[in-house]
């Protein structure tokens, strides 16, 4: 062990420590080394370098042995992670197996994870909105769960910090309901998801449809060359790991910034079995991190604490973290750690034909993925059965049409030939649930992963305000795209558990009152005041825009606050 | 990728049906009794490439056997096919063979490319018949459940020519001479444009 000089209480002693080096904790890392503390970021999983460790980003298709295909061992050992659209032959590397990090599923759920540097920042979907006070109003205004303990101009100057570095593109659509941010150039629209844009603005009040906000360098700035990014090539192979960095992950753009700063000090295989609190000094002290590799366990210090692990993982620690201050987790004493989790309901979607604009195509391809509707129900006022609503996707594209009857020349002449059908179009729905008691994390009580950390137990499912939401999307569609004249609409449903959807948050909710809620405004526990969570864990309520760049922004207004607190 | 492609990757998207998608997607299971190694043989992928090349076969451009979609349909059915759908594509091979002797005398490897055409050609409507009996008799099961959460779907199996065509075609398509020859293969665009012309009759575009 010499060579690892850990015997020193000083060289395991930092300024901070961040648990998670993903979307947020990536963030928190970042503004901690420009900020010149002496870092420590800790990641479970293995390193995963920007390009270096990206296997398959510049394979072709015919270069895996299935040619993407996922095998059918493969499927059968892992039938949760199997069922997430991202996991294929050539991101496979990036998932968590199944068998590999157990978890008890009280109730059925798809926990999706990704054990590395970087997280699941390699992986999303890109999406990337802003919320506004309909979406921090939300709990007050219709009574559930607690009042968010901040509003829209406590994070704006946040989301701007972070969208100028990460690179967001976008157009400035002037909706209040989904403010506008530093965008670069947006992706555009085709020529049926303009025709449908403006079909919604001219027959539909407060309903929009625009180029969905993402996190992609269409035009990119110095800040931006700086990082070591380049534009986005438009492969749209962005599970692999883009070679050019032409998206935003934390492998691309924060963790190698932040460790460039020469304060931060990256330790994968590290994976946190708790927070350690001292009752004297009324606050906590460190981590105590047990080596995947080694299984050693080993005590790092530090003044203040992010914790990033990922919604369910964060709240994981705290209620690992246990003292004879807090029995029940870390920060505990309003009883509802691990409560009022929550997610995104994305379990319907809807199709459609379209017969004109035939004279148009695309060309090249949309990293964007198309349209986004915001929210448009229950925005103003309360307008229907159910609370809250749901966001949607919105993309129309033609694909190769033509007969694969017969064998020999003709078909193959058939196949060959870019011979398009007529314009499909599809949606699907990104809906609000409501945060409940009854959603809930805990520790099972008898069983233990192999490094003696107890297991997650997650019993979290839908209401019937999910199953109003979900027909309520399916009728507005389905008028929508009638009265744009889409015709053969087939809306489908199905029985997708929790966790698919891959926005689990809450457990660690902030709000104003220490008895209801864990965090304070500034996202710091409130009886523990120098472990500040800022990833999904914290989120009071879900709304319904992509949650990532809110994560990312709460970090980095967080750090902010440590920091000057530290200077008081 | 983003979550609205997840089609793309499950395969091929031709004549409005997912190449390939209906076996790779099964849930069956696999743990295998059938002997797939049989399919590696030399005799086997031989056989299997004539076939994808009577399916696709060299024109002003590479064919099937280029491609070398034998070993990839050795490949493909023993990783990723569930038992079910192995056996039936094993058991396949010895009735095309047995159809052939039974049409020409003559073995599909001793066939003229004439005649192998000839032979595919009906196997093709033959699959396509009863790939649409058991679409048919899939609606009528799935009417006896009600409850669809329960329903784990009818276990009835595909045609073997199905499974090599599909195989051939995917194979094919995505494979270098395929792609690149046969089609347009772009994998770095650089650029995306939201309203192209549609001109009728240029080459497809590969996926990437």
């Amino acid at each position: 062990m010499a060579n690892f000089n850990i015997d020193s209480k000083s060289e395991r002693t930092f300024d901070a420590i961040v648990i998670g080096s993903g979307m947020s904790g990536g963030w928190a890392a970042k503004e901690l080394g420009d900020k010149g503390l002496k870092t420590l970021v800790l990641e479970r999983g293995r390193d995963v370098k920007h390009n270096k460790d990206y296997p398959t980003t510049n394979m072709y298709p015919w270069e895996f042995a299935h040619h993407g295909q996922v095998t059918a061992e493969i499927r059968e050992a892992n039938p949760i992670v199997n069922r997430c659209y991202a996991f294929g032959e050539d991101a496979m590397h990036f998932f968590v197996k199944d068998k590999e990090h157990p978890y008890v599923q009280e109730k059925p759920f798809d926990w999706i994870r990704g054990y590395q540097v970087g997280g699941k920042s390699l992986l999303w979907a890109r999406q990337t909105q802003r919320w506004s006070d309909f979406d921090f109003d939300g709990p007050a205004r219709d009574g559930f769960a607690v009042d968010w303990p901040i509003r829209y101009k406590d994070i704006a100057p946040w989301y701007s910090h972070i969208e100028k570095f990460a690179g967001i593109s976008g157009n400035l659509d002037g909706i209040a309901e989904l403010p506008d941010g530093e965008f670069l150039p947006a992706f555009p629209l085709n020529a049926v998801e303009q025709r449908f844009s403006k079909h919604v603005k001219q027959h539909y009040q407060n309903r929009h449809v625009i180029s969905a906000r993402c996190a992609h360098l269409s035009k990119p700035n110095q800040i931006h060359f700086d990082q070591g990014r380049a534009q986005c090539q438009k492969r749209t192979l962005c599970q692999r790991g883009c070679p050019f960095g032409g998206y935003f992950s934390a492998n691309s753009s924060t963790i190698p910034w932040a460790l460039k700063s020469g304060h931060v000090t990256l330790r994968p295989f590290s994976v946190v079995e708790s927070i350690m609190y001292d009752e004297k000094l009324g606050k906590a002290t460190g981590v105590r991190v047990i080596d995947t590799n080694t299984k050693e366990a080993i005590e790092y210090y530090a003044d203040v604490i992010f914790l990033n692990a990922a919604a369910l993982n964060s709240n994981l620690v705290l209620l690992n973290s246990t003292s004879s201050r807090f029995p029940n987790g870390l920060g505990n004493d309003s009883g509802t750690l691990g409560k009022y989790v929550a997610f995104h309901n994305y379990s319907a979607h809807i199709n459609a034909e379209w017969d004109g604009d035939k004279e148009w195509t695309t060309d090249g391809r949309n990293p964007a993925g198309g349209g986004y509707i915001p929210r448009f129900r229950n925005v103003y006022k309360q307008e229907t059965d159910f609370l809250r609503g749901y966001a949607a996707g919105f993309s129309a594209y033609r694909y190769r049409e033509t007969s694969s009857d017969g064998v020999g020349e003709d078909l193959k002449k058939n196949l060959v030939n870019d011979s398009l059908s007529g314009w499909k179009v599809g949606s699907h729905m990104m809906g609000e649930t409501i945060p409940k008691k009854s959603n809930y994390v805990a520790l099972d009580k008898s069983q233990k992963d192999q490094w003696g950390i107890p297991l997650l137990k997650i019993a979290v499912e839908y209401d019937d305000n999910d199953a109003k939401m979900k027909k309520d999307y399916v009728e507005q569609m389905t008028e929508m795209f009638t009265s744009a004249g889409f015709t053969n609409i087939k809306a489908s449903t199905d029985n997708r558990a929790p966790g698919l959807d891959i926005h689990e948050m809450g457990g660690v909710r902030m709000g104003n009152d220490p008895k209801t809620s864990m965090l304070d405004k500034w996202h710091r526990l409130h009886a523990c005041q120098n472990v500040y969570v800022t990833d999904g864990a914290s989120m009071t309520s879900t709304s319904c825009q992509n949650p990532s760049l809110t994560y990312m922004a709460f970090a980095a207004r967080a750090v902010d606050h440590a920091v000057s607190e530290s200077k008081k | 990728m983003n979550r609205r492609d997840a089609l793309g990757r499950v395969g091929l998207i031709l004549g409005g049906t997912i190449i390939g998608a209906e076996f790779f997607m099964s849930g069956c299971k696999s743990g295998s009794t059938v002997n797939t190694a049989d399919l590696a043989k030399p005799e086997t992928t031989a056989f299997l490439d004539e076939v994808g090349e009577t399916i696709l076969p060299e024109t002003s451009t590479p064919g099937a056997k280029a491609a070398k979609v034998g070993a990839f349909m050795a490949v493909m059915v023993r990783d990723c096919y569930t038992e079910a759908d192995q056996k039936v594509f094993q058991e396949g091979i010895g009735k095309l063979d047995e159809a052939s002797s039974k049409k020409f005398s003559k073995k599909f490897m001793e066939a003229t490319a004439a005649q192998r055409t000839e032979l595919l050609t009906e196997l093709d409507k033959e699959a396509k018949d009863y790939a649409k009996k058991r679409g048919a008799d899939i609606d009528a099961d799935k009417l006896k459940h009600k409850d669809e959460k329960d329903y784990k779907g009818a276990d009835i199996p595909n045609h073997y020519f199905t499974m090599m065509k599909q195989l051939t075609l995917l194979g094919y398509f995505t494979s270098e001479v395929g792609a690149t020859k046969a089609l347009r293969y772009v994998p770095v665009p650089g650029k995306y444009v939201g309203d192209y012309p549609y001109k009728k009759g240029d080459r497809a575009w590969a996926l990437s």
